[in-house]
């Protein structure tokens, strides 16, 4: 008998241990497979912000009150220590968060898995938004999530150098000739004329000036001409050793390069305005729009979006929300707070008259693209930048063709 | 075997078998509640087209048998098998250059403080061992200043007349930095046309980056001391006769260690080595926090990849598959070490048995 003993207690432990799993089947499947769980009154919205810091957090917190006493339902807002991982957390429990931040290039990954809800052509500002942001986020026709806020990449000149240099406003450079002339003028044995980082999300506005892009109209265009001669500029000018990579210069971005004197121009978003009045505040500068390419201007965008969780229990009231949040007074007020740009049109001229000094981020966005938002693209580019760390040395057609076989893979 | 003797145990003690159940249910409960379902659960995604929505168990979500581990093995599906390969490839190298370095400093460092002569021992065990209780990831972030461009150890470096390298940001595999010195640069077609695991030989010969170098240096700096304690605590058990038999037999100080310390360690070098395996095929809070796998993919690993595909991706069927294949490679090579350290002359029986009194009886 006594051997026996065990088995009683090894069926009660497995029964447990299906039994457990069961129950944590269940509760996820119910809810996520419901179209009509909608509740009815007031609703308890949860907001997850992946915040650049505290002023970003304050204001958003201050909108949703402020959304919270209009309308009568409720909002909490909670910056994640690390967006998309608890995110991914909130979704896999079947409890993720109603409203959250969504970047350009994951969206169509959250898409394809039917996390979000795809309200966004339905609010009553659609229009208002600038057309290559609703791009970003429209996936299969779908227009997703409202774009929250956008930057754009400029030329961030150190002025300081600048006139030490002997260069004047007639000298802003606006061809890439004249960009590698005012950069080795610039270069000192101290200073680099141009500091960027290595990855696509800098070398791709020479790409987009030359013409060219990663993904043209759905088809993998990665290793076109156009984007061989913008990387073959970009190789052109560091060998004159007027422009390093931030690495090189032992800084973890190039804004960091810039501030601390290592570099007299950049190229870097408007989240610089911020960094520079925190962290180096005695570096005079001044913001010009990239000088303009073989095929024209052009530059990069990033956005993020107000995703909304197709999960959530509460989509009308998030679309309120949304609209709120996004509609042209409170953007103003976002911008104010933590120097963003607003989405929509109608916003401009006041951000314009607000912000003086940095219209050359905003007088871009007609000339901005995207990065490619097809799911896997994130990967693609991911292994580009890997790739793009040894231009210096290597060469660009081959680093193209690589990344073209990655696209052709996934497109 | 075992039910033959527990019957021989049977009849009158047959109830201490349903209390011991008992007393042992809390601890089955706990880890079979946060252990064994966690990894059927796992074992499960690895199998699934789940996308991380909802329950992995819901109807909508299906069967797709190998598939996710197709996807990171075959050639075929391009990035993910090469960005696979490329993790393999990284911390093979990782492995086999920490665990053999930090195994030989540990046991140097432990025979050297356990010396009576030495004087302030006391401090000495403290100091080595200070790395091993520090936060990790404070270490790292030391390191990243310790090593970066202009850092502390490239400016020792330049007092002796050498540049030293920007380390975290130099992508270049350590063995092919070593044969661009003797002039040579490509692969010959053998090595670059054939491969495993969508690398080239040549890529796979590349050893680790620079950057990995620096990762190497902090791995094996931050766990000596740990393994140096158990290696203290296994030379303490060494008693001082046979030493002195040793000696009287004329051996020398060398021969002693060689013939007579070392053998007498081989189950605490098995605790270090197996050990060592094991942390180092799952290194992974190192490269979160250091490296995030740059410069150019050098120093990404299983454990960070499997993180990646799932948590950033969404890809959670990839990423359980990765977690599925690295503990396959760490339960295989952990065998194939119990082989290779196994007690030769000692009777099948005893073989495994990691005890120094067998070792002692059988001398």
């Amino acid at each position: 008998m006594t051997t026996r003993a065990p088995r009683p207690a090894a069926i009660a432990l497995a029964t447990a241990t299906v039994l457990a799993m069961s129950a944590c089947g269940g509760g996820g499947f119910d809810e996520g497979s419901d179209p009509t769980g909608q509740a009815s009154g007031p609703a308890e919205l949860t907001i997850l912000i992946g915040s650049s810091g505290p002023a970003e957090t304050d204001a958003v917190t201050a909108a949703a009150q402020a959304w919270s006493e209009e309308s009568g339902n409720t909002a909490t807002v909670t910056a994640a220590q690390d967006l998309p991982q608890q995110l991914s957390q909130g979704f896999a429990a079947g409890s993720p968060p109603d409203v959250f931040y969504v970047s350009s290039d994951t969206v169509a990954s959250y898409a394809e898995n039917g996390s979000l809800e795809p309200y966004a052509g339905d609010l009553s500002n659609v229009d208002d938004f600038y057309p290559n942001l609703r791009e970003a986020f429209t996936v299969d026709d779908q227009f997703y999530c409202a774009p929250k806020d956008f930057s754009t990449l400029s030329l961030i000149i150190n002025t300081d150098s600048w006139a030490a240099a002997g260069l004047t406003d007639e000298d802003i450079p606006t061809s890439w000739d004249e960009l590698s002339a005012v950069a080795e003028q610039l270069t000192t044995p101290d200073q680099v004329g141009l500091t960027t980082s290595t990855e696509y999300q800098r070398l791709g506005a020479f790409m987009a000036q030359a013409g060219g892009g990663l993904v043209t109209d759905g088809t993998a265009t990665a290793d076109s001409s156009e984007n061989v001669e913008a990387l073959e500029y970009v190789q052109s000018v560091v060998e004159l050793g007027a422009w390093s990579f931030a690495a090189d210069l032992d800084s973890g971005w190039a804004g960091e390069a810039f501030g601390n004197a290592r570099a007299a121009m950049t190229i870097e978003g408007n989240w610089m305005i911020g960094a520079m009045s925190a962290d180096y505040p005695d570096i005079n500068y001044q913001v010009v729009p990239l000088p303009e390419g073989p095929a024209g201007a052009g530059t990069l965008t990033f956005t993020n979006c107000w995703g909304i969780a197709a999960q959530s229990d509460n989509i009308e009231a998030a679309k309120d929300l949304v609209e709120f949040l996004t509609s042209s007074e409170q953007q103003l007020e976002f911008a104010s707070a933590f120097g963003v740009m607003p989405s929509v049109e109608s916003a401009a001229d006041q951000w314009r008259a607000d912000n003086p000094d940095f219209v050359a981020f905003l007088d871009q966005a007609d000339v901005a693209v995207a990065v490619p938002n097809q799911v896997g693209v994130s990967d693609v580019v991911a292994d580009l930048n890997a790739q793009l760390e040894g231009l210096s040395s290597g060469d660009p057609q081959a680093i193209l063709d690589s990344a073209q076989s990655n696209l052709e893979a996934i497109l | 075997m075992s039910s033959r003797r527990s019957r021989d145990a049977g009849g009158i003690r047959g109830r201490e078998a349903a209390a011991g159940w008992l007393f042992t249910a809390p601890a089955l409960v706990i880890l079979g509640l946060f252990l064994a379902l966690p990894i059927l659960m796992a074992a499960w995604v690895s199998v699934s087209d789940w996308r991380g929505q909802g329950s992995p168990f819901s109807s909508s979500v299906g069967f797709v048998g190998a598939d996710n581990y197709r996807g990171i093995l075959s050639a075929e599906s391009g990035l993910p098998a090469r960005d696979f390969g490329t993790a393999l490839r990284n911390n093979f190298w990782y492995v086999v250059l920490v665990v053999p370095l930090q195994t030989i400093l540990s046991l140097f460092l432990a025979v050297l403080v356990n010396r009576k002569v030495l004087r302030g021992r006391g401090f000495f065990r403290t100091a080595f061992y200070f790395p091993s209780v520090t936060s990790s990831v404070a270490i790292v972030i030391v390191f990243l200043f310790l090593f970066s461009g202009s850092g502390a150890v490239n400016k020792s470096l330049s007092w002796l007349g050498v540049n030293g390298p920007n380390w975290f940001a130099d992508p270049r595999g350590v063995a092919h930095v070593v044969l661009g010195v003797f002039g040579i640069d490509g692969a010959p077609a053998l090595l670059s046309d054939n491969g495993f695991l969508s690398l080239s030989w040549w890529e796979w010969l590349a050893g680790p980056s620079v950057a990995m170098s620096a990762l190497i240096m902090l791995a094996v700096f931050t766990t000596s001391g740990t393994f140096m304690l158990l290696f203290i605590a296994a030379l303490q058990n060494v008693s001082g006769e046979v030493q002195e038999a040793a000696l009287l037999d004329g051996a020398s100080g060398w021969q002693r260690f060689r013939f007579v310390t070392l053998p007498l360690l081989r189950p605490t070098l098995f605790t270090v080595l197996t050990l060592g395996l094991i942390g180092t095929w799952q290194v992974f809070d190192q490269i979160f926090v250091g490296t995030q796998g740059g410069p150019a993919k050098t120093t990404i690993t299983p454990a960070y990849l499997s993180y990646t595909s799932s948590f950033l991706n969404n890809r959670w069927g990839q990423g359980a598959a990765i977690a599925f294949i690295l503990f396959a490679i760490i339960v295989v090579l952990t065998l194939i070490q119990r082989w290779v350290l196994r007690e030769r002359g000692v009777p099948k029986r005893k073989r495994y048995v990691p005890d120094a009194a067998v070792v002692g009886t059988t001398r």
